[in-house]
């Protein structure tokens, strides 16, 4: 008698896999990323706790983790829709700072005079950053629907197009004073902190958590909605899984490649204009670091369910906060590459089931 | 502004345009998808560039390059091909473990001035005028190598017997299977080909074209930009090395036009005020964005292009291809 190493085809996934597969794909990529972090002379385990005292240490911090988990939040929401369609869209990054541009012009124009109340000025912007958002998805959309295009290279090049528009607005036209950004935005253009309330809630001094958080949890519900309840988002999901069936089922394969892509758009679009409306102040060069690619793999992490899209940005978020401190900077890149990598990997486990089975040797 | 500078530099930096492209098309060809280029060439650039630091010597540099590409592309080779991944979410991540690994390893390598690949004169023939001194004078030996692998992967692709198991096994795999072909063994070498490929590019631009490692501006895009160019050559070499020459004539077109007072007897805007040059800096993705969609157009006319089993993993026993 021997043992052998049996694969066979899955006829049913058990639900506690593929949720076991992601956090299995965590843990494997930290212990990778850690022994590539030894051999390059780091304390991996010191780097650990470390990254745990910069990440959850206290409410100052994790409220830090939060504010950074925001566009992570907004933006993987934003490529579920895409990616459940198969449409890669990793334009993402671009049509952030698009919608950082639309909501800056509503105030460095500025469209509607700064002594407006609050809630019409911060809801141009939200419009104003969808729109510019939405148009910069709606290009590779469109190309793709009526020419072909590959989406991935055309979202990608709309990425580097866009940060020099936004250059020339930011070193030539809105530029303070010569200096590489503009002025702050006036007061009434920023989102609510909860540090704005410190005077009523002593708790809450210094803490920086604003109001885009709320989005990010609005636009995960909605979309949850749309993929569970709505006729959309049926139609969304069957183009993905089998886009043959749904051009027989007659259903418009250009038109839902043309809208996801727009609305996929507008949701990173929001995501710009929440991070420099909540957090920056201003439209500068820098304002993200790579937001918009990270969102990538929380989306797929997080398997596309939006809600589960809101934990898995937060741990996100703490490798971008560690990943400030930590060096060399590469580290936190390599870890969500590891953890891509291994996600993928591990999925073949949903496909195939591996057994051990006793094999009679006189027979074999 | 001269046009025999711009044919010169151009054609030095289509050159590494030409390798990272034709590498992926070997890849294409043979059935996968591999998106991961930017992640290979900033690894081999890296690698090029430390290892040439460490033995002092530039071609062992250019080997180490050539083979961390390789190695660095296997790992999208076992996802794909036999974990049956989807080769554009796994290419994705190989931009990110490449480029991760890159700026990790590559830490501390700023500022450092290892030995470089020198370059060289073809006698006789850069005395041809104007032709002479932009294509045949002062280029490293790798430019010269790409003048001769262009026509040499086109025969190898097009007439050879193991070219035409290639696009067998790109085009009906499991045809190919049938006969005794091994589809999952010539997936394998194809992608590790490349990235061995990629990795060569890397490492022409950080010891070569534009020397220096400066984390990841050191590629600055060019791998996406060479995934561009497959679609817009329709998968064959020629066109490759036609695009990234141009692109890489384009690139210097638009440093230069920054210098000068007057052009065509007209006051230069970008004189005047040199933040205009951010337009100037958009226009190759521009260009690549227009280039796809008349390639595209083309591809969707002739119905032929792209290999058919491109991005579609082959499980063997199983209906279909």
């Amino acid at each position: 008698m021997a043992i052998r190493l049996k694969i066979e085809q899955r006829v049913e996934v058990p639900k506690w896999l593929p949720p076991a597969t992601s956090v299995g794909s965590v843990v494997a990529a930290f212990i990778l990323g850690g022994l590539v972090f030894k051999f390059v002379g780091g304390k991996p385990l010191q780097a650990l706790s470390f990254f745990y005292q910069a990440v959850f240490g206290s409410w100052g911090v994790f409220s830090d983790t939060l504010v950074k988990a925001t566009p992570l939040i907004i933006i993987g929401v934003a490529c579920a829709i895409a990616f459940k369609m198969r449409l890669w869209n990793i334009g993402a990054e671009g049509q952030f700072y698009a919608g950082a541009f639309g909501a800056s012009m509503v105030v460095l124009i500025p469209i509607i005079p700064l002594d407006s109340p609050k809630f019409v000025v911060i809801g141009l912007m939200m419009i104003m950053g969808m729109i510019f958002g939405g148009i910069w998805g709606f290009i590779p959309g469109y190309l793709k629907a009526k020419y072909k295009v590959n989406e991935i290279i055309t979202t990608l090049m709309l990425n580097y197009i866009i940060i020099n528009w936004n250059n020339f607005w930011i070193f030539d036209q809105w530029s303070d004073r010569g200096f590489q950004m503009t002025a702050t935005f006036n007061r009434v253009a920023w989102l609510p902190r909860l540090a704005d309330y410190a005077k009523e809630i002593k708790a809450f001094s210094g803490v920086t958590l604003h109001l885009g958080v709320i989005f990010g949890i609005v636009a995960a519900i909605v979309v949850w909605w749309i993929f569970r309840y709505s006729r959309w988002g049926y139609e969304i999901k069957l183009i993905g899984d089998n886009p043959n069936a749904a051009k027989y089922a007659g259903i418009n394969i250009s038109k839902n490649i043309i809208l996801a892509m727009t609305f996929s758009g507008a949701l990173a679009g929001l995501a710009g204009m929440s991070e420099i409306s909540g957090v920056v102040h201003r439209l500068q060069e820098s304002i993200s670091p790579g937001y918009g690619f990270t969102g990538i793999i929380v989306a797929w992490l997080a398997k596309l369910n939006p809600f589960a899209i809101i934990p898995v940005s937060v741990l996100f978020a703490g490798l971008i906060v560690a990943g400030r401190e930590i060096q060399p900077a590469g580290l936190s890149f390599l870890l969500q590459g590891i953890i891509l990598f291994m996600l993928i990997s591990s999925d073949v486990l949903l496909r195939y089931k591996i057994r051990f089975v006793q094999v009679d040797e006189e027979k074999v | 502004m001269n046009l025999e500078i711009i044919l010169h530099s151009g054609i030095a930096t289509g050159s590494v345009l030409l390798f990272a492209a034709i590498g992926e098309i070997f890849a294409e060809r043979s059935g996968i998808l591999n998106l991961g280029v930017e992640g290979m060439m900033l690894l081999g650039a890296m690698a090029g560039f430390g290892t040439s630091l460490a033995t002092d010597s530039a071609w062992v540099g250019l080997g180490v390059a050539i083979l961390a590409g390789g190695l660095l592309s296997l790992a999208h080779g076992l996802v794909t091909i036999h974990f049956q991944a989807d080769q554009v979410v796994s290419g994705l991540s190989l931009t990110f473990l490449g480029t991760g690994l890159a700026l990790v390893l590559g830490e501390g390598l700023t500022g450092q001035t290892p030995p470089l690949l020198l370059d060289y004169n073809i006698p006789l023939l850069e005395s041809i005028p104007f032709l002479g001194p932009a294509l045949f004078k002062d280029h490293g030996l790798l430019v010269y190598a790409g003048y001769l692998f262009v026509p040499l992967s086109w025969f190898y692709i097009n007439k050879t017997r193991p070219g035409l198991h290639l696009r067998a096994v790109g085009e009906k795999p499991a045809a190919a299977d049938s006969v005794g072909v091994n589809v999952y063994g010539l997936r394998y070498l194809y992608v590790f080909v490349g990235g061995c490929l990629a990795g060569l590019a890397g490492a022409m631009i950080s010891l070569s074209v534009a020397p220096g490692w400066y984390s990841s501006q050191t590629t600055s895009g060019q791998g996406w930009i060479a995934i561009a160019l497959v679609i817009f050559a329709q998968w064959n070499p020629f066109r490759a090395a036609l695009g990234g020459y141009l692109f890489g004539m384009l690139r210097r077109l638009i440093l230069d036009l920054q210098g000068p007072k007057l052009l065509f007897g007209l006051v230069n805007p970008l004189y005047i005020n040199s933040n205009y040059s951010f337009f100037l800096k958009m226009t190759p993705y521009v260009l690549t964005i227009i280039a796809l969609i008349f390639g595209s157009r083309a591809i969707a006319k002739k119905r032929a292009g792209s290999p058919s089993a491109l991005g579609i993993p082959y499980i063997r026993g199983e209906r279909g291809q």
